[in-house]
Formats: C-alpha cells, structure tokens, sequence
C-alpha cells in the first residue's frame, strides 16, 4: 500500500493543486488534501481509481466530470458538485451549495447535510442521497436516475422531470410543475432502502413519496402532425 | 356653411346621379369608379400573411415553430454595404495571382492555450446537433471542411462519432441542456464552445420535435423516443459572469489547458455581453445575429428577437478594444452570411473569423429542387423550403428518416462543402486584394461604404459619398 499522499491548497494557484493531486493518483497514492479554504475546481475529472478526502470545505464544481474516482469532503461544498459526473462515488460530511449532481450521468453523491437549490437538476443517472433536505427546484429537468432526499423538500420539488424519480420522506414544500406523486413497488422500496442500507441509512420506518414525470411536458400542446407539417 | 355651395351661381341643371357615378357603360348594380374597400386591401398592417397567422393561431391555440432563419423584412441585408478598393490613395494586389493570407488562428491568448486552434481559412461551419441533421450530413459538414483545412462544432447532442472521425478540427458545444457531457468527449474536442445564447432564439432554449428523436438521438440525450426535447436556456450550475469565469476554469482543469473555450452568444446587447464574457476568460467569442438559423425555434422569436449580425459585429470589436482585449479574445460572426462577399463585410466590420451554417447546408442540397412531390407533401417548394422542424427533408439534410437520409450523399455533399468554402475563401480574399490588402485579416472598416442611411447608422461605416458615418 503505497503512502498518502498530502496536497495543500490555501493560496497556491488551482492548477498546480490540481496537477499534485493528479500525479499523487497516478502514482496509485491515496490523496489528503489540506487547507482547502472553499477553493473552486478542485479534483476536476479524476479518474477510476482516484480515492481523495478534501479535509475542509471546498467552492464550486469540486469533483466536477468526475470518471469514476472516490472523493470525500469533511466539511461543506459550493455550487455544481460532481458536475456531470459519469462514475464514481462522493461523500460530503457537510452542507451543500447550489446545483449539487447538475447533469451527473452515473454515480453516487452522498450528502449528510442539506442540498441547496436545484440538487440534481438536468441529472441524466446515477443517484443522489441527501441525508437533509433538498432545496428548492432540485431534479429540474432531470431525464434519469434518482435523487433521495430523507429531510424533506423545498418548494417545486421535481419541476418539469423528463424522467428518473424523485424519493422523498419528509415533508415537501410543494411540487413543481408536471410531476405526478406514485405509490412506490415493494421492490423498489427495496432498492433504495438497500442502498441506504449500504450508506449506514438503516431505517425501516420512513414514509415514501415518490415524484415521477406527469408526462405532459413530454409532447408540446395540441400535437397534431398535420398541423405541424403545414406550418 | 363652408361645406354648403349649393347657394353660389352655377350655369347647370342637377346632373343625372347615374352620370356622377360613372354609371354610363358600367356593369349594372356596380357603378364604375368608386373602388371597393374588399378588392383594394394591402393594409400596410393586416397583409395576407398576418391575417393567415391569426387564422393559424386560432386553429392551433399555440404559437408556431418551424426551422429556417427570421422573415423580418425589416433587418438590413450586408448588400447594404459595398467596400472601396484601393485607387489613388491606396494600391491594390493583384486579385489573379498575388497571395493573400487566409490563415485564421482562434484561441491564441498568449501563455494560456496549449494548442491554438490554426485554420486554413477563415470561415467555419456551425454547430448544427446531430438530431437537428442526420448522422450523413453530419459527416459530410466534417469531410468537407476537413478537406480545406477548416473545422465543425458539434452542435447540442453531444460528439457523433461519425462527426469525429469525419472532422480533423471539432469544436464540443457545451449546452445548458448538456446532453451526453462525457470527460472523454471533452478531452478529443479540439475547442469546447459554452453556449449562452443563438442568434435565432436567444433567450431561449433549443427545440427538437419527437418527429425527430428516434433511438439514436434519445440515447445520445437521455430522453424518452419521440418526445417534444424542449431544452433548458440557463446552464444547470452556473448563473451569471463570475460563475462563468469559475466553469471556464473549471473546463480548461478537466482538458489540462490544451485546447480554447469559447462562448456563443445571441446578438443583443454586445457591446456589454462581448465585453463580459472576454473579461470572464473566454478565448473566442462567438457572436450570433438575429439572422442565425436553426432546425426549429417558435416563430415568432425568429422573427422578433436579437438585432442584426452587421449591427453586433461593430458594437462588440469596440467592446473588446474598450476592455484592452482585442489582442487576445477572438471575435467569430455569425447569422445569415450568405456569400463570400458577405464574409468579407463581416471581417471588415471587425470579426476574425466566420461562421456558416445554412449556407453549408445549402451545399449539401438544402432547398435544391429534386424531389419535388416532397416538398409539395409538406406544402412548400424548392426556394422557400423551411420545414425543418418537421424532420420530413426532401433533400434528406434536416431528417432522422433513414429512406429521407440516403438522397445525401455524403462524398458528394462533402465536395460540395469543400468547393463553397474554396469558392468563398477566393471571394474573400479577391476582395482583400483589391483593397490592397495581403490578409484577409486586414480588411477594415475604412475599406467598406454604406449605401443606405440604416446601414451606416448601424454599424458606423461612412456614407458613400460623404464619407462620414450617419450619427446624431
């Protein structure tokens, strides 16, 4: 097992942080990285096999395009985390920002606090767990995968889903537009209940509501293939 | 009592009534002369197409969406403006045989970009998405220009492999809606294009009809087959300019600072909107005018919203000038050029570098009468032809159809491509020569006259004539 490897951000210039980290990962080191003073862009496009722990708070886009590595962050993240993610795995011990898993398409984001805003918004697969709550518009126009929020949801939770599925206990400040609220299959509760599980999220007594697409955004109004072929 | 003449003196008896109406040799019941309101019409206001726009409207209970570019008669055409070679006071080159320089570099801020993106000419197609055209036109844009040193841009459905292997330069468009977004797409993109606006809709998101979503495009999106994609306007995860700066920096960590990010904008405001995105990083701006194309948009904001691609180009060199970025931000026109003459006033007014993307289209046979019952099916003909959003091309350009897709070929619709290119990139540098120009990147404002008061008012090119632009 090849030795930590420790990465200090404070004022140094992100790209060579950046690049330490980088070159920590391709030595097969596990990375620690220090001080991190809520710097954006950090451990941008890390690939299968990276495991790094920011210890601290990170700004925007931290973990953003991430290929599949394992990223920890001790304290609280800003705007777009994990960003368009395609694998992979990150745990955030804290709060997060705005836009948390924005158009991840593969993955898992972990958050043990609140998510801001739009958590999971144009999000194309892969899973999101919120421990807390999700703000308001999270899962706008997501086209697939999960977002599960166990604290609860702000206001138009779920607007205008192409697809996936929305898990929330707690209570829901409202719905957003074109969402429809199902009963859950067995199996699916299951599933996420199993994943939870996974996570250390053992809990059998939560009350499910799961928001879906209402399908009528799906098709622009009075669709008539006449029409739109004369106009 | 002005209005009442009957008092003053008059030598005739009351004339016949039938007479005063023109009545003598009329058709009966319809005296000659007093015109019918009916058969007179041409309200300036109520022409025959707003009134079949309200029919339609009624009918529908929505507004219309189709494809093409704006039908406002009110945007000033570039033929507006003509250049003045040289004669006394300047010397020409000799437009039959001088060289002149057409090499276009984008992305060149000095210390920043790994691999400038070099171009052999000064022009460039589009991004137009695979869903909007077909994977073979696709792939005919990217042979063509390869074939004369230039490049494509993927447009909004993420990298078509077809497009990639066809296209020695490809850009990555970067869409709010980011539809496939993969790290390793990013990573064999030559440029990656952050797109905050188009020239055709800007305000507004992309439009892409079920008609025009079969597996192939729904797999590469995410979304259900068939679907009405109406796509988001504001990125996901970032909001206003110091954002921006943050997901540039953002892009360049994740493609290790090799390749230029650029932004494309809709022509509004560009004096302030070209000054902010050069401020937040941007290498290359790309600037679309309202007469951009596109393979759908609702109507009415084709026709209603951005100003024109001559009026944007001045307003945003001045930007750049004015922040001391001129040197280092890239400036590409777009919207509505339709010739190499075209191109040349685009460069002269202040771009490095143009954009084409129905005019590309055009070469591969958009609007070319062959198949005529099939444009008569969707109501139109060859000339006129802007259906588009109905993924019913004749010419098998704008279609998903399989049958509609094979009446392009894609050796023959490349060599289109590349001979337009060739024939404008001789165009423009003909006329750069005969400005006395040695690059086409030396053609400047003072080398073009305004013919009409508009055109000199909007772009602060002088009057023909006086020599002074028209201002207040």
């Amino acid at each position: 097992m090849a030795e930590v490897a420790y990465v200090e951000v404070g004022d140094r210039p992100i790209r060579e942080v950046n690049a330490a980290i980088r070159a920590a990962v391709a030595e097969g080191r596990d990375v620690v990285v220090t001080n991190t003073l809520s710097r954006h862009n950090l451990g941008i496009g890390l690939p299968h096999g990276a495991r790094v722990r920011f210890e601290g708070s990170v700004g925007y886009y931290c973990g953003g395009l991430n290929n599949g590595a394992q990223l920890e962050i001790t304290r609280d993240a800003g705007w777009g985390l994990g960003e368009a993610m395609a694998a992979g795995e990150i745990l955030v011990e804290g709060y997060v920002g705005m836009s948390a898993g924005a158009s991840m398409r593969g993955g898992l984001i972990h958050i043990r606090g609140d998510a801001g805003p739009r958590c999971g918004v144009a999000m194309k697969g892969g899973d999101i767990i919120v421990e807390g709550r999700i703000g308001y518009l999270s899962g706008f126009m997501a086209h697939a995968g999960r977002i599960i929020a166990l604290g609860g949801a702000g206001d138009a939770c779920a607007d205008s889903l192409w697809g996936g599925e929305v898990w929330v206990a707690g209570p829901i400040a409202s719905l957003g537009v074109d969402t429809r609220v199902v009963e859950p299959d067995p199996s699916e509760v299951e599933a996420v209940e199993k994943l939870l599980a996974s996570r250390g999220l053992e809990d059998s007594g939560r009350d499910w509501r799961k928001i879906v697409s209402a399908q009528k955004l799906w098709y622009f109004d009075s669709r008539d293939s006449r029409a739109w072929l004369m106009i | 009592m002005a209005d009442d003449m009957s008092d003053r003196p008059h030598p005739f008896e009351p004339p016949d009534e039938e007479l005063v109406a023109f009545g003598d040799g009329a058709v009966p019941g319809r005296p000659a002369g007093v015109p019918s309101s009916y058969d007179r019409g041409k309200s300036p206001r109520w022409t025959p197409e707003a009134i079949a726009e309200a029919h339609a409207v009624a009918q529908l209970g929505r507004y219309q969406i189709r494809g093409f570019s704006t039908f406002n008669t009110c945007f000033p055409t570039l033929d507006d403006l003509v250049f003045v070679p040289a004669t006394m006071t300047r010397l020409p080159l000799e437009g039959y045989r001088e060289s002149c320089d057409t090499k276009t570099v984008l992305g060149d801020r000095p210390g920043l970009v790994e691999r400038p993106i070099e171009l052999d000419i000064p022009i460039y197609i589009a991004s137009m998405s695979f869903g909007a055209l077909s994977a073979s036109a696709k792939a005919a844009l990217g042979h063509g220009a390869s074939k004369v040193g230039t490049m494509t841009c993927t447009g909004e459905g993420g990298m078509l492999e077809d497009e990639r292997e066809a296209s020695k330069i490809l850009v990555y468009q970067m869409t709010p809606s980011r539809y496939m977004l993969d790290l390793d797409h990013l990573r064999m993109a030559d440029g990656i294009e952050i797109v905050v606006g188009q020239g055709a809709k800007p305000g507004t998101g992309g439009v892409l009809l079920g008609m025009k979503i079969p597996e192939r495009v729904a797999n590469m999106r995410t979304l259900p087959v068939g679907v009405d994609q109406r796509s988001t306007v504001r990125h996901p995860d970032f909001l206003g300019a110091d954002d921006l700066k943050v997901k540039i920096e953002e892009l360049r960590e994740a493609t290790g600072y090799r390749i230029p990010i650029f932004v494309k904008m809709g022509a509004t405001r560009p004096r302030w909107d070209v000054a902010i995105a050069a401020k937040a990083g941007a290498d290359v701006i790309v600037l679309d005018g309202a007469e951009g194309g596109t393979g759908a948009s609702p109507e009415l904001l084709l026709d209603h919203t951005g100003i024109p691609t001559m009026s944007a180009i001045p307003a945003a060199r001045e930007a750049l000038e004015e922040a001391g970025l001129a040197d280092e931000v890239k400036l590409v026109a777009a919207g509505g050029i339709r010739s190499g003459a075209d191109a040349a006033k685009c460069l002269a007014l202040g771009a490095d570098c143009v954009m084409i993307g129905f005019a590309a289209l055009m070469a591969l046979g958009c609007n070319s009468p062959r198949y005529l019952e099939d444009y008569e099916a969707l109501g139109t003909s060859p000339g006129r032809c802007h259906h588009c959003h109905t993924g019913r091309c004749p010419v098998g350009i704008t279609t998903q159809d399989p049958e509609l897709e094979r009446r392009m070929d894609v050796a023959a619709g490349a060599e289109r491509v590349a001979r337009l290119l060739t024939a404008w990139t001789m165009e423009i540098s003909l006329l750069a020569k005969a400005c006395g120009k040695s690059s086409v990147h030396n053609l400047e404002k003072e080398d073009l006259r305004a013919l009409s008061l508009e055109a000199s008012a909007f772009t602060g090119v002088p009057l023909a004539g006086i020599d002074r632009p028209y201002s207040w």
